[in-house]
């Protein structure tokens, strides 16, 4: 633990729900050839169940590496991550997968769904992976559509749906499998403003739900929607504050 | 167990989903496998085709008989050695049965006398040149193992008798008289008058070189009557037990050696001829070509299988940013793995299944075409080419598919 890195972080932390992320003194170095890169000089956070975080930073403030920690997608080179009282560092990929899989709901900015597949087919993907039989996954999958509104376009394929409603897609697959946290990684980065404002009231909504939402944004704008806002700035966390 | 059966059923629809978007390139990839797989099965029915072909052959020449030729069959090299053998005899045949009737449980059944020559058959308009003439006895029927398409054999009377009477082969007798019946017609063999008394059911050709029924069969005594027998005869032993073909060619070792009262040490002069050791002989030349045909064959299958490669990695690279969504899905590593050698096994059984019925139909073609060339299509075949062409799939898919599970999804997300 680095207390001094990690300025007063239960203090501001709304602790009403349980703790679902716990990461202390984590850092993260990637070797560039003879150069060695400090993505992550020690960074501690505490994110408890049905909060509302944004994480900010300039480029190369270490904001996409504390995010792909976050979603698990990476692990740290030291210090300690546990998700729901799991130890995430030292796991390895298909333990990793499944807690993706169950645990984490991604939304990307470029939406990532498959072209081919129709939008229930995209939703019912980590069901698949979650090994849950067909006639579940349909109405699950369902379920989750209609929950973002988008009950009417199930067969419709990306190419037939505007960028909204293929977000609204991609966070129907983030739901899908109930996850712990949903991790959007410039989730109205391809949208026009109209478009990014109907898909932060949706997140509003699901806040609402009770689900824990962590937005990794560089637009004030949106990270103004968030409950509490992380800054980061040289792979350090700078503030970490909550807004009401 | 189940979570696996869902990816499966759900690789399968991605890898067809995949090879319907890409038509063209899967096309030509198949292609490429479908080339393989008729060369590989188009020379595995001809190898069963040529096979099927040496072992009916070989039964034509019976496997329970024993020639007594003054000549090893498959030639040789000295053949000063053999060439002042005397000639085997027809009567040495009757000493031989003599023999053969004196000795208790004998492994000889009955030693047939056989004189050859080609001569022209005609009747009335028609004539066939170069009907190979077989001068013989009634035991010649005990022998063969062909039917008489209609009439008989010359009997014991008849053949002692030296009577004129004649079985043709199946291909003469229709030379000479159609659809019509042939029994009771008069032919002139060699310029002599014979009455005809049957005729032998098609048999074939022996490894397509000697056709079985391409003859005539007389009575040795009226063969002899006409046409000389200076030059020589067989000696055909039938053998009553064709698990003991050794015991019984070391019996008729003796018994020829008695006949023609060769002394103690002096070597044989006479060969002893059977099937297996003509197989013998056939079997390393059939080995061969089966070789040489399946390992030139099996190259192109090769070029097919790194077309399946290189397709196989140009879809891992395109799909880079997929697989990156796929692992933040929580898909794992085996779930990466078997979809991309699924999609390769996909394209190379779609392949398969063409290729296996291009191969059918040109086998059917052929046979219709050219009957006389063997050709066979067996459900073994079709086993085969399914096990090969999955194997293709999974030897040339494995290396991208592996590669693709293996991918950081970290840097495979952030791919464009």
């Amino acid at each position: 633990m680095i207390p001094s890195q990690a300025p007063a972080v239960s203090r501001l932390t709304r602790t009403s729900g349980p703790l679902v992320i716990d990461i202390a003194g984590v850092t993260k170095l990637y070797e560039m050839g003879e150069e060695t890169i400090h993505a992550l000089r020690g960074v501690s956070v505490q994110i408890h169940r049905n909060e509302y975080l944004a994480i900010m930073g300039p480029s190369g403030s270490g904001k996409s590496t504390l995010m792909n920690m976050l979603g698990c997608l990476d692990t740290p080179t030291a210090g300690r991550y546990e998700f729901n009282g799991k130890n995430v560092a030292s796991m390895i990929d298909d333990e990793l997968a499944d807690i993706r899989n169950r645990e984490i709901g991604f939304v990307f900015q470029t939406f990532n769904l498959l072209p081919r597949s129709t939008a229930l087919a995209n939703v019912e993907l980590p069901l698949i992976y979650a090994g849950y039989a067909p006639a579940e996954r349909r109405v699950r999958a369902i379920r989750a559509l209609e929950n973002v509104g988008l009950g009417s376009r199930l067969h419709h394929k990306p190419n037939e749906l505007s960028g909204g409603q293929r977000q609204r897609v991609a966070i129907a697959r983030a739901l899908v499998n109930s996850p712990s946290i949903i991790l959007a990684d410039e989730p109205t980065g391809n949208l026009d403003s109209k478009t990014g404002v109907e898909i932060m009231a949706l997140f509003e909504q699901l806040y609402e739900q009770g689900h824990t939402l962590i937005v990794v944004t560089h637009e004030e704008d949106i990270a103004r929607h968030a409950r509490r806002i992380v800054r980061l700035r040289d792979g350090l966390i700078e503030s970490d504050s909550s807004v009401y | 167990m189940k979570r696996l059966i869902y990816e499966l059923t759900e690789s399968f629809r991605i890898a067809f989903a995949q090879i319907r978007a890409n038509k063209l390139r899967s096309v030509l990839t198949a292609l490429g496998v479908i080339i393989g797989i008729v060369a590989v099965t188009l020379m595995g029915t001809a190898i069963r085709g040529i096979d099927t072909g040496f072992n009916n052959s070989l039964a034509m020449l019976g496997d329970d008989v024993l020639y007594v030729q003054k000549w090893p069959w498959g030639g040789v090299e000295d053949w000063w050695n053999y060439a002042n053998r005397p000639p085997i005899r027809p009567e040495d045949a009757d000493k031989l049965n003599h023999i053969i009737e004196q000795t208790a449980n004998s492994l000889l059944e009955v030693a047939v006398p056989v004189s050859t020559r080609g001569n022209s058959v005609k009747a009335g308009e028609n004539k066939v040149s170069g009907v190979f003439t077989i001068g013989t006895t009634a035991d010649y029927g005990r022998l063969i193992s062909a039917d008489f398409s209609e009439g008989r054999l010359f009997n014991d009377t008849e053949a002692a008798g030296g009577r004129s009477v004649c079985v043709l082969g199946f291909d003469v007798a229709e030379a000479l008289f159609q659809n019509r019946s042939s029994i009771e017609q008069i032919v002139m063999i060699g310029g002599h008058p014979f009455t005809v008394i049957g005729v032998v059911a098609k048999q074939g050709s022996f490894l397509g070189l000697f056709s079985f029924d391409n003859q005539a069969i007389l009575p040795l005594e009226a063969f002899r009557k006409y046409f000389s027998v200076r030059r020589g005869a067989e000696i055909r032993v039938k053998i009553t037990d064709k698990t003991r073909v050794a015991d019984a060619r070391e019996e008729l070792t003796g018994a020829m050696r008695r006949v023609r009262a060769q002394l103690p040490g002096e070597r044989d002069n006479f060969n002893i001829n059977e099937q297996g050791a003509f197989k013998a002989q056939l079997d390393p030349i059939k080995q061969g070509i089966a070789l040489a045909g399946l390992f030139i064959t099996g190259l192109s299958l090769f070029v097919g299988a790194i077309g399946i490669m290189n397709i196989t990695f140009v879809s891992v690279k395109e799909r880079t940013k997929e697989i990156g969504t796929r692992k933040a899905l929580g898909a794992r590593r085996r779930t990466i793995l078997l979809q991309f050698l699924i999609e390769a096994v996909s394209i190379c059984l779609i392949g398969g299944f063409v290729g296996l019925g291009l191969t059918y139909g040109l086998v059917l073609a052929v046979g219709v075409a050219f009957p006389a060339i063997p050709v066979e299509f067996s459900l073994n075949l079709v086993f085969i080419s399914m096990a090969v062409s999955i194997a293709t799939g999974i030897v040339s898919g494995f290396a991208p598919a592996w590669g693709a599970s293996r991918l950081d999804p970290v840097v495979a997300l952030r791919y464009e």
